[in-house]
């Protein structure tokens, strides 16, 4: 059984259906890029994965065990799928430093020093040592997206969720991002992330799926999904992608 | 090929006139000369009255020459006004378009200057002469310079009363104001009944009258013989009317603050794993609080105000003092003397808090 399953999963907003039986199988340390136009349910499937939103039918499985449904501890398995969403969301009342160890202390109830640590580790590598102290709005788009992506990372989830981390950025930050995320992969993380760009998904992804009207209408390896798509529909949307120029 | 250039002839608009804005001018000259006459008449008024207002007497002479002063400022506008007419009588002479509409436009600004000076100086003026009516019976009534002194004293320390009464009573309503809006927005099936009964006390005392409250708290109790309550001092029982009601209208503030915070942010809180409680605590409840802090003094001063109200449960606070001074002596100048109180202690706050965000602004943003 794979690490992360997703059975016929079905949302709905009211009356207007926007998943319509997605499932899914995500390998450990393996990443998944979910690619389709605006509305397609990229962004529905990731806040269904960690119960952000409630689900009206099916059923996901993380290691085994089921995570959905009446009584899911969403708590604890929220501590186990991060996600970082397009608009960042940082806390703007406090530093970043404490944006990154607000759960950790309250929740792992770890030391403030050993919380402090493991952030100025993490921004580190992130390349933001110095901005420990500020507040998210002195940081540029770039910054605080950075920022988000460790304040995930410092709860040590088994699973990241990415929700567009880059389409609210101006062009020039895109890269110092997708560095980060980059990175991430190569160390292993199990990843699933909705974007729009095209070539990283390219180059990152062990698996792309298309999602059209609330269906995974088409997956496989990039090679096959860039270079020989076999649905119409697919090979429409990377038409019209790389007309705009993002391929 | 057709020309689209239009030929450059310096003026670009049309230019008007100038006979609107000199009327406009020497009108506003004329009303500024007649403010400067009912001016001049009512500082003489101040000044005849003076001899009988003993030590007062130099500050009303001082008000009469003042004013006159005041009443001459509208005149710089106005020869403003005359000098940009002269400078757009040469443009126009000259020719030059752009130049009239310019002097033309700051004749039109000087004379409404001018205008808008004369109003103020006039609504000042009809201020003192209301003042000087009927052989200065309203000043002898509310600004009575013996009275003011004989009571000025008594009435600021029995104001200690009303500022003791208004800083308890905020303290408890910060935190029974934030209590109840937590209450209000109590999450889930669970927190629907309490967010009813919540939602029950605010209406109810936010539509009962202060004073009701105030006199049913202190009257009632003590007949109710309830334990510990009954035995409330006059004090203790308009800390608590003040308290039950202003934490119904802080709730309010409070619960417009938290809902003002995008539902992004809490949606990060729990996407990290804190609970509702915990992402309340450390996320939203701090942002709404920053949000309200200028509603919340509102009805802080507007708390401070209704202190005076606890003068219908027999306190003695200032207003009550002032009261009897007023009753004794038949005259009303120890309660203008409260009231001045009241604004004293209301402006620092504006500005105090008005500083302390600024600078939580700066902290966050720069």
């Amino acid at each position: 059984m794979s690490f992360l399953q997703i059975q016929d999963l079905v949302k709905s907003y009211d009356d207007t259906p926007v998943l319509r039986s997605v499932s899914l199988d995500v390998d450990q340390h393996e990443v998944v890029c979910l690619i389709g136009a605006s509305g397609s349910g990229k962004s529905t499937l990731l806040r269904c994965i960690n119960s952000l939103e409630e689900i009206d039918g099916g059923e996901v499985w993380l290691d085994d065990q089921l995570v959905s449904g009446e009584g899911t501890d969403v708590d604890q398995l929220r501590r186990d799928v991060g996600i970082v969403f397009q608009s960042f969301n940082l806390f703007p009342h406090m530093t970043v430093q404490q944006n990154i160890t607000l759960a950790p202390r309250k929740i792992r109830g770890l030391a403030d020093r050993v919380a402090n640590d493991r952030a100025a580790e993490l921004l580190q590598r992130v390349g933001l040592a110095d901005k420990a102290s500020t507040y998210p709005d002195q940081l540029s788009g770039g910054q605080q997206q950075r920022v988000a992506i460790v304040r995930a990372l410092a709860m040590d989830p088994r699973v990241l969720l990415l929700d567009e981390i880059t389409s609210a950025l101006d062009p020039e930050l895109v890269a110092e991002v997708l560095d980060i995320v980059r990175g991430l992969a190569h160390d292993g993380l199990t990843m699933l992330l909705a974007t729009h760009e095209m070539s990283f998904a390219r180059e990152v992804a062990s698996t792309v799926c298309f999602l059209h009207a609330g269906t995974i209408l088409e997956q496989g390896p990039p090679e096959q999904m860039f270079g020989d798509p076999q649905e119409e529909r697919t090979k429409a949307f990377l038409h019209s992608v790389t007309a705009a120029g993002r391929l | 090929m057709t020309t689209l250039q239009k030929p450059l002839n310096r003026p670009g608009q049309p230019t008007q006139p100038l006979g609107a804005a000199t009327r406009l001018t020497g009108a506003a000259t004329l009303v500024a000369v007649a403010v400067l006459a009912v001016v001049v008449w009512t500082a003489v008024q101040l000044y005849l009255v003076a001899p009988d207002s003993g030590g007062w007497r130099w500050v009303l002479i001082a008000i009469a020459i003042l004013g006159v002063i005041g009443a001459l400022a509208p005149f710089s506008p106005a020869r403003n006004a005359f000098q940009s007419r002269s400078a757009a009588v040469r443009a126009v002479a000259d020719g030059d378009g752009p130049a009239i509409r310019k002097y033309r436009s700051r004749m039109r600004n000087s004379a409404w200057v001018c205008l808008g000076g004369c109003l103020t100086v006039l609504v000042l003026c009809a201020f003192v002469l209301f003042l000087l009516a009927n052989n200065h019976a309203v000043q002898r009534t509310f600004f009575q310079p013996a009275m003011i002194s004989r009571s000025w004293f008594e009435v600021t320390k029995a104001f200690g009363r009303n500022i003791f009464i208004a800083v308890v009573a905020e303290i408890i309503v910060l935190v029974w104001g934030l209590v109840l809006a937590l209450a209000r927005l109590a999450p889930g099936r669970a927190g629907r009944s309490i967010a009813s009964l919540a939602t029950a006390y605010i209406d109810a005392f936010r539509a009962v009258p202060a004073i009701i409250v105030i006199y049913l708290v202190g009257f009632g109790l003590p007949l109710a013989h309830f334990p510990v309550l009954s035995s409330l001092s006059p004090t203790g029982a308009a800390i608590l009317a003040l308290s039950l009601t202003y934490g119904a209208y802080v709730a309010e503030v409070y619960r417009a603050g938290i809902e003002s915070v995008h539902w992004s942010q809490p949606a990060a809180a729990r996407s990290l794993g804190l609970s509702h409680g915990l992402s309340m605590r450390y996320v939203v409840v701090p942002q709404a609080v920053r949000r309200v802090i200028p509603p919340l003094l509102n009805d802080f001063i507007g708390l401070q105000k209704d202190t005076a109200l606890v003068t219908v449960i027999g306190t003695v606070d200032g207003f009550t003092q002032a009261k009897i001074y007023s009753s004794n002596y038949f005259n009303l100048s120890s309660v203008t003397v409260v009231a001045a109180l009241f604004v004293i202690v209301t402006i620092p706050q504006t500005r105090f808090v008005d500083r302390l965000l600024a600078r939580d602004q700066r902290r966050m943003s720069r």
